[in-house]
């Protein structure tokens, strides 16, 4: 089973976003940056496939400055087999969805593959757009919010569980597909020292717009960027008893904030 | 004034409320409001969109929209696009908006602005203030494409009743069905008659402090008497300990919600949970630590047992409801 990986490196969930004095983008002095959440589950099924089928590759692709060579080093780490980094200030300033999934899709052009894995959305703009966006493109369907997925022996066809509102839904769709993955459609491994090892000798080919020969304008334009109004610590609810505790909540939202 | 195309998504065989909202938004903007609605037997549902504003009505109605599937959706609703030559295009950032928002704007070659909770109009063009990082930030989004497509996150706008015309206009859909490779084989939806977490006006969420899940009980029992409209979450502590599906996690890597309140009960407030409902209107933290971030984002807070409170307030949510 051959695949495509479309890997995004993305802020740290765990870090404290601030804005740049412009507001026009995040203060990136300091950000830890990893391997969307999503696409860790994307790279997982990757390989899973590829191991269950004990044949195949797994190719990364992934859009971004100098610094996403360590998410794509992870991923490898992983036991993804090659990766395309592309790499342009060409593309920085203007790489929204539609922009990033013609890059992408310009990339994969001439690989081979059975199906191509995205994340269900991006841990930074989470716009839930390219891997749409990148199934058009290239002519093939798209399955997003992937729980489970189950290829036939020949790889022509995949049986694939998506997540719908309150429940699943059964799609069965030819191969090759774009199908993004959604928590529950396996636990991500980590990578192994040996892995880690062995990543470090694995090819990683950098190719810029030249390369691809695309040339890009985005379709949506981020004027500006601020944060959340501080929340306020609200009012805490005091006494020694439970039960008069429970009561005055009931109270408030009732006759303050008018919820019940 | 810009020509608007709403696309109202029919679930169990009625308008979802976002459809409403957004309807409502679109009036609210000026200018022509169109409407469409796609599935079997749905004709009979167009008229209701006229209340909130709709000047006109269009209905694709077949045994082939039954079930959602995103390229026969996708086609019959850039053929209603084709009719109506919009200049923005509004869905509901739902589960279905998700899927079909980015594909409907990629056949229509632009690009779309997703789970967008305001929105302002300048001549025909819109800017939509979107959360990214998890809500963590803001962004103010334009979209250069016509039509401008996008998705809008329920519970954003109040439903306002204005009458539009509501003309209502049969579409018969022309699929092409050598696109058509996915096929849906069946969907299997849970008994549930709770809302999705991402448009219940009330959650009522448990983690770790929960201690098991024979304990959500007393957070259903809570998110009952609050009403239909009230359901229960859970941060991924809980989810990960499996408690609970995760399709009930709220937070960076589960359902991001801005319900009139959520309560977080033995929740400690990390700052993927609070990414995922911090904008929360209202929000309720019962949590015996008196240190839990939890606290500095919440309305009212009760450093207690949650297990004595919980029960209390259930009651008293009751007595009050009557
Ligand atoms: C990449 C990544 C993504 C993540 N995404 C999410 C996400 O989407 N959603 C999410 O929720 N988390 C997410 N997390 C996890 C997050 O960091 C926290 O680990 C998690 O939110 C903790 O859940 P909790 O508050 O239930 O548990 P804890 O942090 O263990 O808190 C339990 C709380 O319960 C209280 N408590 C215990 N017993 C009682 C009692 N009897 N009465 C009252 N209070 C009691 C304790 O005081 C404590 O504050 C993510 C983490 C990572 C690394
Ligand atoms: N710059 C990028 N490089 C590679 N893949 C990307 C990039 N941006 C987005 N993707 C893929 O598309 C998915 C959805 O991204 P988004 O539409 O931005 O939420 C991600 O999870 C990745 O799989």
């Amino acid at each position: 089973m051959n695949t495509v990986v479309c890997l995004k490196q993305v802020p740290d969930t765990e870090t404290l976003i601030k804005i740049n004095a412009e507001g026009t983008g995040i203060v990136t002095e300091g950000v830890k940056w990893v391997m969307s959440p999503y696409d860790e589950f994307a790279v997982e099924e990757a390989l899973r496939q590829k191991e269950k089928a004990g044949a195949g590759s797994v190719t990364l692709v992934s859009l971004g400055p100098d610094r996403v060579i360590e998410a794509i080093r992870t991923a490898l780490a992983m036991g993804a087999d090659t990766a395309v980094h592309v790499n342009d200030p060409a593309f920085a300033a203007k790489a929204d969805p539609y922009a990033t999934a013609t890059v992408l899709a310009a990339a994969i052009k001439d690989a081979t593959y059975d199906a191509i894995f995205c994340g269900k959305q991006a841990m930074d703009d989470d716009a839930g757009q390219v891997a749409s966006i990148l199934g058009e493109l290239l002519g093939l369907p798209v399955v997003t919010m992937v729980t489970k997925l189950e290829v036939s022996a020949d790889k022509k066809t995949a049986t694939v569980t998506r997540e719908v509102e309150g429940g699943q839904a059964i799609i069965d769709v030819p191969l090759p597909a774009v199908l993004t993955a959604q928590k529950g459609l396996n636990e991500p491994r980590y990578a192994s020292l040996p892995g880690i090892m062995k990543a470090k000798k694995k090819p990683v080919t950098v190719k810029t717009a030249a390369d691809l020969g695309v040339s890009v304008e985005p379709m949506t334009i981020i004027k500006s960027m601020t944060l959340p109004p501080a929340r306020q610590a609200g009012k805490k609810i005091e006494g020694d008893d439970s039960d008069a505790k429970a009561v005055a909540l009931a109270k408030a939202l009732h006759e303050e904030a008018k919820l019940i | 004034m810009p020509g608007i195309l709403v696309y109202a998504e029919v679930q169990k065989g009625e308008i979802k409320k976002g459809a409403f909202e957004i309807t409502s938004k679109a009036k609210a903007l000026g200018g022509q409001v169109s409407a469409c609605i796609i599935g079997k037997g749905v004709e009979g549902l167009a008229s209701q969109l006229a209340k909130y504003g709709a000047d006109k009505i269009y209905v694709v109605d077949g045994p082939e929209f039954e079930k959602y599937s995103t390229e026969p959706f996708v086609q019959a609703l850039a053929q209603v696009a084709g009719m109506v030559n919009p200049s923005i295009i509004f869905t509901s950032a739902s589960a279905q908006g998700k899927d079909l928002t980015p594909a409907l704007a990629a056949r229509l070659k632009v690009g779309s602005i997703s789970d967008c909770v305001d929105l302002t109009l300048n001549g025909d063009k819109v800017a939509a203030k979107r959360p990214i990082y998890a809500g963590k930030a803001y962004t103010m989004v334009e979209a250069t494409g016509n039509p401008q497509v996008v998705s809008v996150r329920p519970n954003s706008f109040a439903v306002v009743e204005a009458a539009g015309a509501g003309a209502v206009e049969k579409v018969a859909a022309t699929l092409d069905a050598s696109k058509i490779k996915a096929v849906v084989k069946s969907v299997e939806i849970a008994a549930s008659e709770e809302p999705d977490q991402t448009e219940a006006e009330i959650i009522v969420s448990g983690g770790r402090g929960m201690k098991g899940p024979e304990n959500f009980k007393m957070l259903e029992d809570l998110a009952h008497v609050f009403g239909p409209t009230a359901t229960t979450g859970a941060s991924r502590a809980a989810v990960d300990a499996g408690w609970r599906d995760h399709s009930y996690q709220v937070g960076q890597t589960g359902k991001t919600v801005s319900p009139n309140l959520y309560v977080a009960a033995g929740i400690s407030g990390a700052i993927q949970h609070l990414a995922g409902m911090g904008t929360s209107k209202v929000i309720v933290a019962i949590n015996k630590d008196p240190e839990a971030p939890i606290f500095t984002k919440a309305d009212y807070g009760i450093v207690d047992d949650l297990f004595k409170v919980l029960p209390k307030l259930t009651e008293e949510v009751k007595k009050i409801k009557g």
